[in-house]
């Protein structure tokens, strides 16, 4: 078991004759990911190979899914049509949208995701390293060699601190770790995770890792208080950083005296979280955890 | 990216929201000479900060020569660390009433938001702890957005005057012109005065921009920066494309990926606790792809920091291979040459790491150190900044 992504998921990528398309479509390949086929209106019937393979690419996500039985789509589209993008695999249905394009408008997000009421589709991201479950399938960016499969599930507002946290615990293994994204808006939150690893039954303790901005950890902190009996490990970015600048991720700012590190770690502690001071810290109170289950 | 009163009143002119632009000027000179033309005026501080008035920051004047005494008393006044370069002077239009409205990105309902008083004005912080009903907030659809009808309904909800009701629907739907058509994240009037003769007005105005959308869709807006009072070496950075915030502290910080680096911050301040307090110098993420140049050009722009005593390298290889950032660090301090001068604390993990250890221990070269954890390695950072 894992969480919005397996073996069987079968994924196609937007945006995958491009740079970073390409690129990354075979790291997922290496990662044994499924994937299908791509999506590029102006290359539509033509193949691309890929670590290997031959990969048809579509003119539409529908015909992309009538095609393939996609499941899962990949957005690697720049910037300025990551909206259009996602709209196009939320009208054809597609299951899980995962959205690593970095740099998008926030009134395009919100757009995106005010369309999503309603729709079937959940969307990761953006500005995220995506979804993997070790072993099984990678939808995103995130290096497949890090660690493999066991009973820790990650969610997490940063990339490398993803990918340090699941080094960090490459011993014990990872169910599922998703990169949510630092954008001020984004598709699946720390709560919807949370929500996915309680009730997935081979996660046996989840970490969570925050950072400055909004008040996403605080909401989880309440949900988590509310809904999650697993154990949870805490960490949270940021306490150094000044009011007002952005701190490389669109979301990641203190505006006034809201969105400080201090507040979410104080949240997260008032609800029995532990929330450790550095990544490694973090990591030790993980083992603690694990050891006594 | 945040502008000016000036900047926000030449943005809400060109979509149509009534105000009155004045003239910005640099000298108490022109302060004068702008008050001959508008006769009772208005002297404003232009500085991105709140709390201008209560800091001293905006004067009324009655005369050409109390603008000129005005604006040399403001103009080099310090507002929250920030220093005065320019005033603005406009026509003084004493209001009758005074009123609140804003649009802004609602970040915990991942949509927009409409907060409109009309007990407000200026004291809206004041009234949204006194008397919490006043202050009305309205959400607004990302799809629908703005339309005639429901800026109706927000006019009527903030219950402005009935003698005002059409010139308020008109100006909010401006206002949200200005909102959906710059990419703003916060569009702000405080005041939104009533004038003698019912006249609607935006007195000041706040507007913050998504630079995201800016760098794609809105050219015009890079006419916004004011690069002389941008930090010099956060100026530098951007040229080169660098993702860079200048802090005060002596340890410099190179990373890769915003979390990480935000966390490397952290890390060095705890370790700095036990030698002497030392802080990180600067946020700077340089990404996935750490090759030579771009170490080189963090690496430039760091040690250009003259408080820096120390630099600390945090690179986890994910995607990038550790051996290529050991090649990006070689090769970047091949670049410098002679113009690197302090010592350099290197942490890699991840993505080939004994590779890129090696390439870093057979360079040896006298100014780097490597730790293999990044606590430690933070630990002899601070040290080596305390001890200089």
């Amino acid at each position: 078991m894992s969480i919005y992504l397996n073996k069987d998921s079968k994924i196609i990528v937007q945006g995958m004759t491009g740079g970073m398309g390409s690129k990354h479509t075979t790291l997922m390949l290496e990662a044994g990911s499924n994937i299908v086929g791509g999506v590029n209106a102006r290359k539509a019937g033509t193949t691309v190979e890929l670590a290997g393979q031959e990969l048809p690419v579509f003119g539409s996500v529908k015909e992309a899914m009538a095609e393939t039985g996609a499941d899962v789509s990949v957005v690697f589209v720049p910037p300025a049509f990551t909206k259009d993008a996602c709209i196009e695999a939320i009208d054809a249905g597609i299951g899980l949208l995962v959205v690593i394009t970095e740099g998008v408008p926030v009134q395009d997000t919100a757009e995106v995701f005010a369309y999503l009421e309603g729709k079937s589709t959940r969307m990761i991201g953006p500005n995220c390293p995506g979804i993997i479950t070790p072993e099984e399938s990678l939808a995103g960016i995130t290096p497949h060699t890090i660690a493999g499969k066991g009973p820790i599930g990650l969610v997490s507002k940063s990339g490398t601190l993803t990918y340090q946290m699941m080094y960090e615990l490459r011993d014990f293994g990872f169910s599922t770790a998703i990169g949510i994204g630092g954008d001020p808006i984004i598709g699946t939150t720390h709560i919807d995770a949370l929500e996915a690893f309680e009730n997935d039954p081979e996660t046996k303790a989840i970490v969570m890792i925050g950072e400055i901005g909004g008040d996403a950890e605080e909401r989880a902190a309440a949900y988590i208080k509310d809904h999650v009996t697993k154990p949870v490990v805490g960490y949270v970015a940021g306490f150094t950083a000044p009011e007002g600048k952005t701190m490389g991720h669109a979301g990641a700012i203190v505006s006034g005296s809201s969105g400080t590190a201090q507040a979410k770690k104080e949240a997260l502690e008032a609800v029995g979280v532990k929330v450790g001071k550095t990544p490694s810290e973090t990591a030790a109170l993980m083992r603690e955890v694990l050891q006594s289950l | 990216m945040d502008l000016m009163e000036y900047q926000a009143k030449e943005l809400f002119a060109k979509h149509g929201v009534t105000t009155t632009l004045g003239k910005v000027v640099e000298t108490a000179e022109d302060a004068r000479a702008a008050a001959e033309e508008f006769g009772f005026c208005v002297v404003k501080a232009q500085v991105k900060a709140g709390g201008r008035g209560k800091a001293g920051g905006v004067k009324l004047a009655k005369t050409p020569e109390e603008a000129f005494e005005h604006a040399s008393n403001i103009l080099g006044m310090e507002i929250k660390g920030l220093t005065v370069n320019r005033v603005l002077v406009t026509p003084a239009t004493p209001p009758v009433e005074e009123y609140y409205f804003s649009f802004l990105l609602d970040r915990s309902n991942r949509s927009h938001l409409c907060i409109a008083s009309v007990e407000g004005g200026v004291e809206i912080e004041e009234v949204a702890k006194t008397n919490p009903d006043a202050v009305k907030k309205i959400p607004v659809d990302a799809l629908e957005g703005v339309t005639p009808e429901k800026a109706a309904a927000i006019v009527d909800e903030a219950k402005f005057p009935a003698e005002l009701r059409d010139q308020a629907i008109e100006m909010v739907q401006r206002l949200w012109e200005v909102y959906v058509e710059e990419d703003a994240t916060l569009v702000e009037v405080n005041p939104l005065a009533r004038l003698e003769g019912d006249k609607l007005e935006a007195l000041d105005g706040k507007v913050s921009l998504d630079d995201n959308a800016s760098e794609i869709r809105h050219p015009d807006h890079h006419a916004f920066e004011i690069r002389e009072e941008a930090d010099p070496l956060e100026a530098k950075a951007k040229d080169k494309g660098l993702n860079y915030v200048k802090l005060d502290g002596a340890v410099g910080i190179i990373g890769n990926g915003a979390g990480l680096v935000m966390s490397t911050l952290d890390v060095v301040a705890y370790a700095g606790e036990a030698h002497g307090g030392v802080k990180p110098a600067n946020f700077l993420d340089i990404g996935g792809g750490a090759n030579a140049q771009v170490m080189a050009d963090g690496l430039d722009v760091i040690l250009n920091d003259e408080q820096v005593k120390s630099v600390f390298v945090n690179v986890f290889g994910g995607i990038t291979a550790c051996d290529e950032v050991a090649n990006g660090i070689k090769g970047a301090l091949e670049i410098l040459g002679d113009a690197a001068t302090k010592p350099l604390v290197v942490r890699l993990d991840g993505n080939n790491v004994e590779e890129g250890r090696r390439i870093l221990n057979e360079l040896n070269h006298p100014l780097v150190t490597q730790v293999d954890t990044m606590d430690g390695a933070a630990d002899k950072a601070a040290e080596l900044a305390h001890q200089a």
